[in-house]
């Protein structure tokens, strides 16, 4: 079934304070087999110009999906969620996330459109820190499969 | 905080070097943990299969991480990524077997753009097949 047209536009409470740690910033780039000194060790992040290890570009993730998932639980989002799978993702990236941010992620729907039975519901998260500064929007596009 | 490659040493159609990464299902498990995404398909052939899909695949996440490793490895610099957006077009089934799935990315610069950024077009296949397509990275280049 459609989704109602009419939720394009609606914005969901910011999310708690997600405090970036170092750990968190090592796992991840491990996890991506990066040994880049940068996500790892202080010292080198900061002799490259950043006041501590920064993430790699795909880290919000860790928060946006989350703060997406408010989204998806809203009573008014008819979206079947065993059918959804992950159709495109974007990040626009005002400056690194680093370790000692705290940030808080607000979801926003930007576009939700019905193909060939399928719907396609579009979040934009707008990540900043909690003082206010514009940090990256991670847009992600779910589509749920028709049932056909 | 400035990229190795400069955007005057590069033009329209300098491809990057190709990258080829492995993907385990030992992979999988460390993507799972450090991103926080649990979903069962990525670590339960019974999951997985009871949803049509043809056994465990690879977080489609995990697939756009390696590829922008890819790109920030070429630049020199992670901070570099100004923008990054991938769609995700066929999945990458990971077996239950010491090789895994091989996930390999190419790069070209596709456009100059102003203020030494450079957009550059990833082509990511696994078995010979497309993964993700309309894959692009906007990158400041020093």
């Amino acid at each position: 079934m459609a989704l109602d047209a009419g939720l394009v536009g609606r914005s969901y409470p910011p999310s708690a304070v997600y405090e970036v740690g170092r750990v968190a910033i090592a796992q991840f780039a491990a996890a991506l087999g990066s040994t880049d000194p940068v996500h790892l060790d202080p010292d080198a992040a900061r002799a490259a110009g950043h006041p501590d290890v920064i993430a790699p570009p795909t880290f919000a993730i860790a928060l946006t999906l989350s703060a997406a998932g408010v989204v998806v639980a809203d009573p008014d989002v008819d979206l079947d969620y065993s059918r959804v799978v992950h159709g495109e993702q974007r990040f626009v990236h005002h400056r690194p996330i680093r370790a000692g941010d705290r940030l808080i992620a607000t979801p926003t729907i930007e576009a939700v459109r019905s193909v060939a039975g399928n719907d396609l519901l579009t979040t934009r998260v707008d990540v900043a820190t909690e003082d206010g500064e514009p940090v990256c929007a991670a847009t992600s596009m779910l589509v749920a499969r028709g049932a056909a | 905080m400035t990229a190795r490659v400069r955007a005057a040493d590069v033009a329209v159609g300098t491809e990057l070097p190709e990258r080829v990464y492995t993907v385990t299902r030992a992979d999988l498990v460390r993507y799972a943990g450090a991103s926080g995404d649990f979903n069962p398909i990525h670590w339960s052939d019974r999951v997985a299969t009871s949803v049509g899909l043809p056994g465990v695949i690879a977080h489609g996440m995990l697939t756009m991480g390696l590829a922008g490793r890819a790109v920030s490895d070429w630049a020199g610099d992670p901070a570099a990524l100004a923008e990054y957006q991938v769609r995700f077009g066929r999945p990458v089934v990971v077996p239950d077997d010491d090789t895994g799935a091989e996930v390999t990315v190419r790069g070209r610069v596709a456009a100059l753009l102003d203020e030494g950024r450079v957009r550059v077009d990833l082509t990511v296949t696994s078995g010979g097949e497309k993964v993700l397509s309309l894959a692009r990275a906007v990158v400041r280049l020093g």
